[in-house]
């Protein structure tokens, strides 16, 4: 059975407003399929006494102090934006009418 | 949309139980954004506060402000939580460019801190609001929708955003859902966010302006009949003052009782406060919890408080809010209710300020309760917000200790600090508004009411001392107010004796 469905790639997409054709769901159902399944076998080699981890290392506590830091100038920042006006960066509509 | 019309609150009451739960959130004071040394100066140009962490560009890396660690612990401290021993950030994934990383680092499932209360007292009841948990993320960007109607997102054909804000420690407060309290719940819900700002106030990590969005509010309301249960809670955003979580709470009552009424079903869904109408309307159907991914963030290390730490930060709390009142209520010599009506009013730091600035309590509370509180509710404003300061009021309140304005000047100068016109002392000059305290003067304008009232004049020589009223009302009326009716009385009688 499929690790991921055709449904779910979908919604994911939407999710992340990706305009995907009906090929492309089909491409990139069976892709994340292989990728999903093979991470699925590095659990099933993880035995009992091996936790859940979410970090490779085993760090905690890793703290600055408040402590300001120069950043980028402003025409520094706005200058990788693929379009900026007012001083600020310039994105295309976020919703659809119909959301 | 309902066209239905609306009960009146008695009504709601009596057929529905109300339960409310808060979800407020606090942009903490540090120097440094959460995860990198930007600064978070309140109003600065449009993206000069900004770097390549809190940009999101390829390659930076996240590091964790110790300070805003630490504040947010001293919160739930103060909320009666427990803290985490261990715990992590998580990404929240969605695609509004609010954060450029498409992601906005927060903690899911292990917060910081749960599992609290705060008391809060309405109309002489204590109730313990149940605090779930307090977890720290970071602020988004300020977005600017362009070519709507609105200036928001619906209908907008692009928008400007500023990454100043992004990256902000920001902590978030979740009440526990809290029912069984009835036609209260609006005074409650503003009691709680009232009592959380004077308590995140005085642990001195935020200056929690709702009006600079320091602290904004999310409130979830919901009914059920008596013996169900809960009803299906809507989210109303955008409460950004203390009467608006008020206003917010009844009106969704009304609202949805309406709909309950005519037989409908509560759309679970997230609603917009309207500042000028104090009405909810529908906003975007929420997105749900799965719909965002949550991972834990791997570009930074679990949290790990020590203990002792823990311990150090707990001992070290200052007097809080309620036990301050306490001590106030002691020291002023004050009634349970009469410090309940200044806590009501929001006026407990504001009389503390004045008392400190050297007026006598029970001249701070006359202002600040009577011709402050009519004004600012006449403006719909909160009591701090008014236009006097407690050093203004407390000077107004020395000139007439002092016997330079009578309570009616003192009150025509407090007209001119609301106006602006400066401090109590300078409008009293400029409008020359201080007592005619000059005998010369004074004697002036009572021998010309005795010779305009020679029949007045005359039953007081003859022991009428009640006629006198006649002639202070003259001279008053000569000097536009500005004398003092006691010290012209004693004139006018000295004048008339023998």
């Amino acid at each position: 059975m499929a690790a991921i469905s055709r449904e779910e790639v979908a919604h994911l997409a939407r999710l992340s407003r990706l305009a995907v054709t009906d090929q492309e769901l089909d491409r990139f159902a069976g892709q994340l399929d292989v990728i999903l399944q093979s991470v699925a076998r590095v659990g099933e080699v993880a035995a009992d006494d091996i936790p859940p981890t979410s970090h490779s290392v085993p760090l905690v506590n890793v703290l600055r102090e408040d402590v300001i830091v120069p950043g980028l100038t402003r025409d520094e920042a706005l200058s990788g934006a693929p379009d900026s006006a007012e001083d600020r960066f310039r994105v295309p509509q976020i919703l659809a009418d119909e959301e | 949309m309902s066209t239905s019309v609306l009960p009146t609150y008695d009504e709601v009451i009596s057929r529905y139980e109300p339960v409310i739960g808060l979800e407020t959130h606090v942009e903490l004071g540090t120097a440094t954004k959460m995860f990198c040394g930007c600064p978070t100066v309140f109003g600065a140009e449009p993206n000069t506060q900004v770097c390549p962490v809190c940009l999101g560009l390829p390659g930076s890396l996240p590091v964790a402000n110790k300070a805003a660690i630490e504040a947010t612990i001293r919160i739930g401290l103060a909320l009666n939580c427990s803290i985490a021993t261990w715990c992590r950030f998580a990404r929240k994934n969605y695609f509004y460019p609010d954060m450029p990383k498409n992601f906005q680092i927060s903690q899911y499932d292990e917060p910081l801190c749960t599992d609290g209360y705060l008391d809060v007292e309405v109309n002489g009841e204590t109730v313990r609001i149940g605090i779930e948990r307090v977890h720290l993320e970071e602020d988004t960007g300020k977005t600017l929708h362009v070519g709507g109607a609105t200036g928001r997102i619906h209908g907008a054909t692009e928008s400007l955003v500023d990454y100043n804000r992004a990256g902000i420690p920001l902590v978030e407060i979740v009440t526990k859902p809290v029912p069984g309290i009835g036609a209260m719940a609006p005074e409650v819900a503003k009691a709680y966010v009232a009592e959380l700002r004077d308590v995140i106030r005085t642990l001195g990590v935020s200056d929690v302006r709702m009006e600079q969005g320091s602290m904004r509010c999310d409130v979830n309301t919901s009914l059920n009949r008596p013996g169900e249960e809960w009803g299906t809670r809507t989210e109303t955003k955008n409460v950004n003052s203390l009467r608006s979580v008020e206003r917010a709470v009844r009106s969704e009552m009304l609202r949805q009782a309406s709909v309950l009424d005519a037989g409908g079903t509560i759309t679970q869904e997230t609603r917009h406060f309207h500042e000028d109408t104090g009405d909810t309307t529908s906003g975007r159907s929420k997105e749900t919890a799965t719909d965002y991914r949550y991972f834990p963030e791997p570009d930074l290390a679990p949290l790990a408080p020590d203990p002792q730490w823990v311990e150090r930060l707990k001992a070290a709390l200052p007097e809080l809010p309620r036990v301050h009142r306490a001590r106030l209520r002691t020291e002023w010599n004050l009634s349970e209710l009469d410090m309940q009506s200044i806590l009501n009013a929001g006026a407990v730091e504001l009389i503390e300020q004045t008392v400190a600035a050297g007026a006598s309590p029970e001249a701070a509370r006359k202002w600040w309760l009577g011709e402050l509180s009519r004004r600012a509710n006449a403006e719909g404003v909160e009591l701090e917000s008014v236009g006097a300061t407690p050093a203004q009021v407390a000077q107004l309140q020395t000139l007439v200790d002092g016997g330079k304005l009578t309570d009616k000047l003192a009150r025509q100068v407090l007209e001119g600090v609301l106006a602006g016109e400066g401090d109590p002392e300078a409008i009293m000059a400029a409008r020359g508004l201080e007592v005619v305290s000059d005998t010369g003067a004074l004697t002036a304008a009572i021998d010309e009411a005795i010779a305009a009232h020679p029949d007045v004049a005359e039953k007081i020589r003859g022991g009428n001392q009640a006629a006198a009223g006649v002639l202070i009302g003259a001279v008053m009326k000569t000097t536009k107010g500005a004398a003092d009716a006691k010290t012209v009385r004693e004139l006018v009688l000295a004048r008339l004796a023998g």
